[in-house]
């Protein structure tokens, strides 16, 4: 048999399709568990269904607040992580400098790491600088894991960015801020909102790190691990699910939406 | 002296000119600042949070008082060498092995699907199927799994559908890895642990086969290889770089992670749950950030190992 081009062997279509659907059926369960009207148990199939959930979960002051606070956290880090993970890749990828490799192997170090590990050394040394837990805690931790998705996309971008383009800006009379306003910020721009937005759906349902950087506050991935834990209301906790799943879903399509096609390297070619 | 002195060009007017020539004419000036925030972000709140952790270890837990005491110490990690804490450390290590080559196993065919065959939107979707559950809904995905695997779940009703149910009797029967039901018992983390982290080992697969040339596929087979001689010898070590990414993190995100056994799975701890409960309920931190050490050891062999395989030239 030779490796043809064009069809697949049935048995190897099959066993990827069969890994997709395993990838992807636990989650549309999920979505049907919303609408089920049985509330004690996992009932399958659900006896019936019903919208009830929905208009529960929306009148649920204790989830809006979680939401809330998932949000402004998520925005404030994902803040931080973008101006962190653009200076540090400005820094990699135009320059050789000593302990490059170095800086570039601390920076994946907060996910290469489990997510433990970052967890109770933040805490520990919160602990030992006397910081209580607040809001800021969750956001000092968020940022630190959310640095390195910026900072890979920004990498990969400026490394396809032609430094021929920053010169000439340069020497037509603009100056270093001009350059990096009007021509290396457009070229870096959809790279940096793609790593904004994977970094905004990693912290948005992070809670590893968060229960060890975390005080009184509930976040929503805090707010639902404590009803896995000890359920109290479960439909209204699968409405949350699908909401997670679908807030995060959004920004990681439209990262893929962004970078997607971007093989082709600005300022070479024409 | 530096030939940048020797500027052809007048010298720019303004603070942002004088700044700009300025950075041109010293770079590290521009370097230094460019680093400043993240090297101190990074470098001083993060590696300096992993080494105070570190220094904790060496601490130990005065047993009657239950205070912490800052001398140095190997006590906390002779504790960890008493049997009951071994297991947790094997029990973890042998999951994540376990998770690591079933999820090759099933990622390869995704993967190599995606690399070889799929095109246009079929590879688009393929892509976007495995990036988001990578990126997102950690806890929706386990939550999903205490859905199945509940008694009255999704998986009991279809087992008894078709007439399988004795067969999840006898394994459930087995000894250590059964348990009173799917959702009690290894077997259930493992799926659990499987379930998670499967996109993180199809990615690193199919970016290493994509660089095999379907040429090189012709050869072999014009050169008399049957399709299995094709894979063994030259499909399965061009993806081996690949495999071995993608084993980093399910080997590492299996050792780290404390919430799915938590949530599904027999009341035997992991190593994360050690880690929490030491430090939590337990008050025990030394305890605690000597078990955490623990994954960042076996992390580091791992890749010491990887390493001396060879595996990263190819990457």
């Amino acid at each position: 048999m030779r490796f043809n081009r064009s069809g697949a062997p049935r048995r190897l279509k099959l066993a990827a399709i069969a890994g997709l659907l395993f990838l992807h059926l636990p989650l549309l369960l999920i979505f049907l568990y919303a609408f089920t009207t049985e509330e004690k148990s996992y009932q399958f199939p659900p006896p019936g269904y019903t919208l009830k959930w929905f208009s529960v979960a929306w009148e649920r002051q204790d989830i809006w607040d979680a939401f809330m606070l998932s949000l402004k956290i998520a925005c404030i880090a994902t803040g931080a992580a973008i101006v962190l993970g653009t200076l540090a890749a400005a820094a990699v990828a135009r320059t050789r400098f000593f302990g490059r490799e170095v800086l570039s192997l601390l920076i994946i170090l907060p996910i290469a790491l489990p997510g433990v590990v970052t967890g109770i050394a933040l805490r520990s040394a919160f602990d030992i600088a006397s910081i209580p837990f607040s809001f800021w805690t969750i956001v000092l931790g968020h940022a630190t894991f959310c640095v390195v998705v910026v900072y890979n996309n920004a990498v990969a971008r400026l490394r396809r960015t032609s430094s021929s383009l920053l010169e000439a800006s340069l020497d037509l009379g603009a100056n270093s801020f001009q350059t990096f306003r009007h021509v290396l910020l457009p070229n870096l721009a959809t790279a940096l909102l793609a790593g904004g937005m994977l970094a905004f759906a990693l912290s948005f349902d992070e809670v590893i790190v968060t229960t060890f950087t975390a005080g009184q506050q509930e976040t929503l991935p805090i707010w639902m691990l404590s009803e896995l834990v000890r359920p109290r209301q479960r439909p209204v906790t699968n409405v949350v699910a699908v909401f997670v799943v679908i807030i995060t879903f959004l920004p990681i399509l439209m990262a893929y939406y962004f970078t997607r096609g971007s093989e082709t390297i600005a300022g070479q070619g024409k | 002296m530096n030939t940048r002195d020797a500027s052809v060009t007048p010298a720019r007017g303004g603070v942002w000119g004088r700044l700009s020539d300025l950075f041109y004419r010293r770079p590290a000036i521009l370097l230094a600042l460019l680093l400043g925030p993240p090297l101190f972000w990074i470098g001083v709140v993060y590696v300096g949070s992993l080494l105070a952790l570190l220094v904790q270890s060496f601490y130990s837990i005065d047993e009657f008082s239950g205070r912490i005491v800052r001398e140095f110490t190997f006590k906390t990690y002779l504790e960890l060498l008493r049997p009951s804490n071994l297991d947790i450390v094997l029990r973890t290590v042998l999951m994540a092995a376990t998770v690591t080559v079933t999820s090759a196993i099933i990622a390869f065919p995704i993967a190599y699907y995606a690399a070889r065959y799929a095109r246009g939107w079929v590879k688009a979707l393929f892509f976007i199927a495995v990036m988001l559950p990578l990126w997102s809904s950690y806890l929706v995905r386990v939550y999903a799994w205490k859905l199945i695997l509940a008694n009255e779940g999704v998986l009991n009703w279809g087992v008894s559908k078709v007439g399988l149910s004795p067969l999840i009797e006898a394994l459930l029967s087995l000894p250590v890895i059964g348990g009173p039901s799917l959702a009690f018992s290894y077997i259930g983390t493992f799926l659990v642990f499987l379930y998670l982290w499967l996109p993180f080992m199809i990615l690193p697969i199919q970016a290493a086969l994509e660089r095999v040339p379907v040429s090189m596929l012709d050869a072999s087979s014009d050169l008399g290889a049957r399709p299995g001689q094709t894979f063994r010898k030259i499909i399965f070590p061009l993806a081996l770089p690949g495999i071995v990414a993608g084993s980093i993190f399910t080997f590492s995100l299996t050792l780290g992670d404390y919430i799915a056994p938590q949530i599904v799975g027999s009341s035997r701890l992991f190593i994360g749950q050690a880690v929490y409960v030491h430090q939590g309920t337990a008050g025990n931190l030394p305890m605690a950030a000597a078990f955490s050490m623990v994954p960042i050891v076996v992390m580091a062999i791992y890749l010491w190992i990887a390493k001396r395989m060879g595996a990263f030239n190819a990457l």
